[in-house]
């Protein structure tokens, strides 16, 4: 039911459209136009070319060898690097085994794993935190139980293991989402395809393979898109874990947007990172926008 | 009833991996439990110690009467906020999903596809020209202005939302009251919105949640410590000398009680509501 209606519509659409285009839209242009200028001076690229050549978005004369500070942009990839494939693959290992049958309480399992989805991440910032903290935290604990002295730390304290701790702690966060989604998924594949590859007398890894893995990929890319934004958009759990510190180590770009802007009141500097970090992250709103047609 | 040993294998052997994957995940959520009902002294060396093991409820306490950020007061004004931000939104975008659903206008799919585009956006590239706009509307450090802004940034992601909710409901009704006559914002509001309220009520949940536990906003927007909301509160519990985790971890359990009752009470609408607004139906 099309009705080609463009008044009609246009009165159901200005709401929308009177608080989108002051708050949403007209700031985008305008945070573009920042990053052009310096003061009131107009400097055309001059300010990416700083941005992008300091030390704080770019580091790579420490990278890999010496520990970070790598530069925020390189610890976002890092994020990506890590965080991506670890939750994509635990988040469906989980949804598969709470898939079957014989696993009892499996929807206690989930919600506990979902968890971590429903807090404020503020407070999960605060957790990693207490996680990692030498004396109060589980994790110093259990490598000074198994004689790791080196990580028997406080981790958010040191430039070696602060971006790592957020991290993992971020794993913690996320694998509930990327289980939820694949449960769905899962859920929705008809079990005549398990039976009729069964009576063909395919193995289990066959099925996987050929069966569900196919079946799950538009769930996948979807996981992996958000997952990808996730980890680009990171900022409270930094923000409290670990500050980007010690000394920049775990600092992010959407940290430093803000440390620019707030702390620095370098309003093109913050423009710039703003919209660097908005392009990186067109790439997986491009891949779900493209996936709809 | 005969099982064979096989099964009985498998069935421990999966039980076992599922519940201690659950164990790991909930462990932070122990400790923060721990953290806060015990004093500071016997969590200070781990909270898997029980000698001594005292509950009290003390941090709790001081956390809710923090001397320079009361937890309650956050508390409060988090709730002031997130009540309009999530019904204005709310409105305002199942209205314009409605017109994105069922009438066809000049470049609808450009504005829809830009529309997912705003999904993606992340808040940094909004947040310095809005800060002096907020300025310049008097709107700075008040509640209204933090609300306008949540109003505005939770509309895409509803939007989208209630597109797709929408474009799945049957239209015959629509069709019948249509050719009785009824006006098209009559029928939005007397036929679709009530066929539409699992929908709503999932959107209504996710942005109550997503406010609530925002931070980054209200960071850069509020800057009056009175007017400080209860997830910006959290950091400056950290206590002078040293991180007091006793009142830390019962101010967090205070501040995420919320949402967690709020999924605990609505879980069907807050899962569907996740998985309806990250994919396509």
């Amino acid at each position: 039911m099309k009705r080609p209606k463009s008044l009609v519509s246009l009165f159901f659409l200005l709401p929308a459209l009177i608080l989108m285009v002051p708050f949403v839209i007209y700031p985008v242009f305008k945070t573009i136009y920042l990053s052009f200028f310096f003061g009131d001076e107009f400097v055309g690229l001059e300010n990416y070319k700083n941005v992008l050549l300091s030390s704080d978005i770019v580091n790579l004369e420490r990278f890999p060898t010496n520990s970070p500070p790598w530069g925020a942009l390189v610890h976002n990839v890092v994020w990506i690097v890590i965080h991506l494939p670890v939750t994509v693959f635990l988040g469906l290992g989980i949804a598969l085994l709470l898939r079957k049958k014989e696993v009892k309480g499996s929807s206690i399992v989930k919600s506990i794993v979902f968890l971590g989805m429903v807090i404020p991440m503020i407070v999960g910032g605060l957790i990693i935190r207490f996680l990692f903290e030498e004396g109060a935290g589980v994790v110093p604990a259990i490598f000074k139980a198994l004689g790791i002295e080196r990580l028997a730390i406080t981790w958010t304290a040191y430039p070696q293991t602060a971006l790592f701790a957020a991290i993992l702690g971020s794993i913690w966060i996320w694998t509930g989402f990327s289980m939820l989604m694949y449960s769905a998924g899962l859920a929705s594949i008809p079990r005549d395809y398990y039976e009729a590859a069964l009576i063909d007398g395919a193995s289990r890894f066959q099925i996987f393979k050929n069966v569900t893995w196919p079946l799950l990929k538009p769930i996948t890319i979807v996981i992996v898109a958000m997952t990808l934004l996730w980890d680009l958009k990171i900022f409270d759990i930094v923000y409290v874990a670990t500050g980007g510190g010690p000394g920049g180590a775990s600092m992010v770009l959407a940290l430093q947007m803000w440390d620019y802007f707030a702390r620095a009141l370098n309003y093109n500097y913050a423009a710039v990172v703003a919209v660097l970090l908005t392009t990186l992250t067109i790439i997986p709103a491009l891949w779900l926008i493209r996936r709809r047609e | 009833m005969d099982i064979p040993k096989y099964k009985l294998r498998k069935y421990i052997v999966s039980t076992s991996i599922a519940w201690f994957l659950g164990l790991i995940w909930l462990i932070p959520f122990i400790g923060v439990l721990m953290a806060s009902i015990r004093p500071y002294t016997e969590i200070v060396g781990g909270w898997w110690h029980f000698s001594p093991f005292t509950i009290t409820l003390k941090n709790f306490v001081n956390a809710f009467n923090h001397p320079m950020f009361p937890i309650s007061e956050g508390l409060k004004n988090s709730l002031i906020i997130a009540i309009p931000s999530t019904i204005i939104p709310l409105l305002v975008a199942a209205l314009a999903a409605y017109a994105f659903a069922r009438y066809s206008f000049p470049i609808k799919h450009y504005l829809f596809a830009f529309i997912i585009f705003l999904m993606a956006l992340p808040q940094q590239m909004t947040i310095v020209p809005l800060y002096f706009l907020l300025r310049n509307l008097h709107l700075l450090n008040k509640f209204q202005g933090l609300i306008l802004v949540h109003s505005a940034w939770g509309l895409a992601w509803i939007i989208f939302f209630m597109r797709n909710y929408f474009s799945m409901l049957p239209t015959d009704v629509e069709e019948a009251a249509k050719i009785d006559g009824a006006s098209d914002f009559k029928i939005f509001y007397k036929i679709v919105l009530p066929m539409a309220l699992p929908g709503l009520i999932s959107a209504a949940i996710l942005q109550f949640t997503w406010v609530w536990s925002d931070f980054f906003l209200a960071l850069v927007f509020l800057q009056n410590p009175e007017k400080y909301v209860a997830t910006q509160r959290l950091p400056l519990l950290r206590g002078q000398y040293f991180v007091d985790w006793g009142v830390l971890t019962a101010a967090s359990i205070m501040v995420l009680l919320v949402p967690l009752l709020v999924y605990a009470l609505f879980q069907k609408y807050y899962i569907s509501g996740m998985i309806g607004w990250s994919t396509e139906k």
